[in-house]
């Protein structure tokens, strides 16, 4: 979804932010499995695939959200305003019946986040082919607007009657039932963006009523997500204890670092041997990456490391590809359309020489979104890479010889004394805190002493 | 109106709601379960180095790597330190004294700085010529700037006196996202470290989660009686800590949605100006107005260390990235190194 800059009406943002949220309603709605039955629906004598019953939507609606009647039938009658549900039978009017008469998702071309605000071409387009197939089928305020389009628009009018000769002649070519669905699909559309006068306009910024609707739905569909989400407390704090005992050995501040930390000793040893493009890592640096993939990822030659044992494994095209990604995640805006191109071409066509393993759902809706690219467009494919990066070759690589020998083979580098001062470094949590005077408190300094003494003898040795 | 009391009504009901979601998590009582962690003991840092060269009172202090940080003050000049060696990179000397908060690009190409002049200026360290130039001025806000971080080169992320954050794109100087929601002054702001989201405190007492890429409010969390002055993520992207001006510190905990623990002592009555965690996210190193840094243990909640030495307000606080050291910025002009 293209974000719009700060235009004059804020309220135009306010909307768009409700506009995900229902979406993503009515995507559930489709959902084959729990969404709403479709069947095929009769209208006159043609018969219309994908068609549901208003009461079908208003059932789902109960179902889903566990509310009342009257709540269901007004959320659903703000789809169909909002153009996402449109009517079969009266195609002009744009009101929920709980009855079975006929209703349509809208296809996704023409949702309101994506089509919007809607552009004077393609409403004389629209026109013009309504005239052309039918003289005189234009409605009395469809006449004055072409008329005014007409006008404005003079310089490109040859274009727009092209066009909508060539869109007229593509339909023809369409099955009955397809033509008379984007038929609907377009009237409904257009009767959304550029409703008759004197109806409610359902995009108009003013009335109150309207951002009190949104609000409404807004603060339903928020009831639903945080039901759905908290974690129970114990998991949480587990999580963090566990963070900071395996973290202790990398904190200098806690447990100081080997050699030695340089704002104490003036000796950057450490800092030369943790730089990137060191020979041979410390044993805390490698030990570090099967901590988390995303530690793995963050240090460049952990990616290298990485990358080596993914060609082994013929899998190299996935960090490539998570890498070409997060290029266009953080690079320069004005580079997005081309760097997502070059991402296009290597890693998504089929037969590409680096073709990546997408299923098929989030491949279609990525190339769906490669025709406006922006800086959030790869970000699916990117996420299932990812996390089968983590769930597969991550834990096969941290098995691996590759790992284990480089583990093996890692420094752990010898403390350095500071040679000038009689006095050896100052030992760290020699003391407890005044404030705990119990035997288990002691205990434990005592403990941790023997610990830091037994890891520089075992340093000693090593060299 | 009826509708709006009808609104109001469902507005309530959702908060009973929300408190008795984050309720029915509550199976386990932190203090059981840190019970049976080791002790810190008594963390005792001391001034490494002392950064000299500021006139008047620092206001930020950012770091970029293990060596290199940036340091504002209202002297008018944003210096760019080696702080191993303390000299000064760069000196940049801007246009409005006012500043109150600086930003060192993680990749070390860019700093930004902003205060009273309602603007972000982006400075490029790395010009053809060895000069440190103004690169953008992002202005469009109608506050004071109180805080900006960089994502990468091309974005950054402000807050504002005037309530909101933006998400701004640096190559055309426009904003790209806005985040209106805060009752109050935003005061300050942290980027997770998956650069997915970010929290702003502000001076409504709140503080809030939000989603870069959709520019909504995920999550709020209340519980401070004061404004919230300073904010930042634990290490793991699991929790938020914030200090405030009723002097405690609070650590919220974003899955189960709720507040874990508060870090507050009788001793202490002045308001927290600015925190950090240590890497590990054991340590949180936390300024205050009297003079002090204290520093306290994550999980047991209890004061393992001070660090006194600063003649004035501690006005800024940050941990290098590798976890070595941390830089205190001041009132009195000085900025020092402990470890």
């Amino acid at each position: 979804m293209t974000i719009n800059t700060l235009s004059q009406d804020g309220v135009q943002r306010q909307q768009m932010s409700c506009l995900t949220k229902m979406e993503r309603m009515v995507i559930s709605m489709q959902d084959p499995d729990m969404g709403i039955k479709l069947r095929n629906q009769r209208l006159l004598i043609t018969v219309i695939p994908h068609a549901m019953t208003g009461a079908d939507i208003v059932e789902w609606l109960i179902k889903k959200c566990s509310i009342s009647d009257e709540e269901a039938l007004h959320i659903g009658q703000i789809f169909v305003k909002y153009g996402y549900i449109y009517p079969l039978k009266e195609p002009r009017n744009l009101i929920l019946k709980v009855d079975d008469s006929p209703y349509r998702f809208q296809m996704p071309y023409y949702w309101m986040s994506t089509r919007w605000p809607a552009s004077e071409l393609d409403y004389a387009i629209y026109l013009a082919k309504k005239n052309i197939r039918k003289q005189g089928e234009l409605i009395e305020y469809e006449k004055e607007c072409y008329n005014a389009l007409h006008k404005r628009i003079n310089h490109t009018w040859d274009f727009v009657v092209m066009q909508a000769r060539e869109q007229l002649r593509a339909s023809k070519q369409r099955r009955k039932a397809d033509r008379i669905v984007l038929k609907c699909q377009e009237q409904a559309y257009w009767l959304v963006n550029r409703p008759p006068p004197g109806t409610l306009d359902s995009i108009d910024h003013g009335p109150e009523r309207r951002t009190m609707n949104t609000r409404y739905l807004l603060k339903r569909t928020l009831t639903i997500t945080l039901c759905e989400g908290l974690t129970r407390l114990c998991v949480c704090v587990c999580s963090y204890v566990k963070y900071c005992e395996q973290y202790q050995p990398h904190d200098p501040i806690m447990q100081g670092c080997l050699p030695s930390i340089p704002w104490i000793t003036d000796d950057i040893m450490f800092w030369n041997m943790n730089c990137e493009t060191v020979a041979v890592p410390t044993k805390l640096r490698v030990e570090r990456w099967s901590f988390s993939f995303m530690e793995l990822l963050n240090d460049p030659m952990g990616r290298k490391e990485f990358l080596t044992y993914l060609k082994k494994e013929f899998s190299a095209e996935n960090l490539c590809f998570w890498q070409a990604c997060e290029d266009v995640r953080h690079g320069e805006t004005s580079k997005i359309p081309e760097k997502v191109d070059e991402v296009y071409k290597q890693f998504l066509t089929p037969g590409a020489s680096r073709w990546v393993n997408i299923d098929s759902k989030t491949m279609e809706k990525t190339l769906e979104g490669l025709k406006r690219p922006h800086r959030f467009v790869l970000d699916d494919a990117q996420m299932h890479i990812y996390f089968l990066m983590k769930k597969d070759s991550y834990p096969r690589y941290l098995k691996s010889d590759l790992y284990k020998n480089l583990f093996a083979r890692a420094i752990v580098p010898q403390e350095t004394k500071k040679s000038v001062f009689p006095f050896m470094r100052r030992q760290r949590h020699s003391s407890p805190s005044p404030a705990l005077a119990t035997q288990a408190a002691e205990d434990d300094g005592k403990a941790k002493n023997s610990n830091s003494f037994k890891s520089n003898s075992g340093t000693a040795s090593r060299r | 109106m009826g509708e709006m009391e009808q609104l109001r009504k469902e507005a309530e009901s959702l908060k009973d709601e929300i408190t008795a979601a984050r309720k029915a998590v509550q199976d386990l009582t932190l203090q059981d379960h840190v019970a049976g962690t080791a002790v810190v003991g008594r963390v005792q840092l001391k001034t490494r180095k002392t950064l000299r060269g500021h006139l008047s009172k620092i206001y930020a202090v950012h770091w970029g790597d293990s060596k290199l940080c940036v340091s504002a003050s209202q002297d008018g000049k944003l210096i760019v330190w080696d702080s191993y060696t303390t000299n000064k990179v760069h000196a940049i000397p801007l246009k409005s004294s006012w500043v109150m908060t600086c930003s060192y690009a993680p990749s070390g190409n860019m700093v930004a700085c902003g205060g009273l002049d309602n603007m972000c200026s982006i400075y490029n360290l790395k010009g053809k010529d060895g000069n440190v130039k103004v690169m953008r001025e992002l202005a469009a806000h109608t506050g004071y700037l109180s805080c900006c971080r960089f994502l990468n080169d091309n974005e950054i992320i402000t807050s504002s006196g005037d309530c909101t954050c933006v998400l701004w794109d640096i190559e055309t100087g426009s904003q790209k996202t806005v985040f209106a929601g805060h009752l109050g002054d935003c005061m300050s702001l942290g980027v997770a470290p998956d650069f997915n989201t970010f929290i702003s405190g502000a001076c409504d007492f709140t503080a809030k989660l939000w989603d870069i890429r959709d520019g909504q409010c995920r999550q709020t969390f209340g519980g401070h009686e004061s404004d919230i002055n300073a904010i930042g993520f634990f290490p793991n992207g699991n929790a938020v800590i914030t200090g405030s001006d009723d002097a405690s510190c609070k650590l919220y905990d974003l899955r189960s949605d709720q507040e874990l623990i508060t870090y507050q002592d009788s001793g202490i009555m002045c308001g927290v100006t600015s925190l950090a965690p240590s890497l590990s996210g054991r340590l949180i190193l936390a300024g205050y107005d009297d003079f002090n840094c204290n520093i306290w243990d994550s999980l047991k909640a209890e004061r393992v260390g001070v660090l006194s030495g600063h003649d004035n307000r501690v006005s800024c606080i940050g941990v290098t990235p590798d976890g070595m050291a941390c830089c205190t910025g001041s009132w009195d002009s000085f900025l020092k190194i402990w470890n």
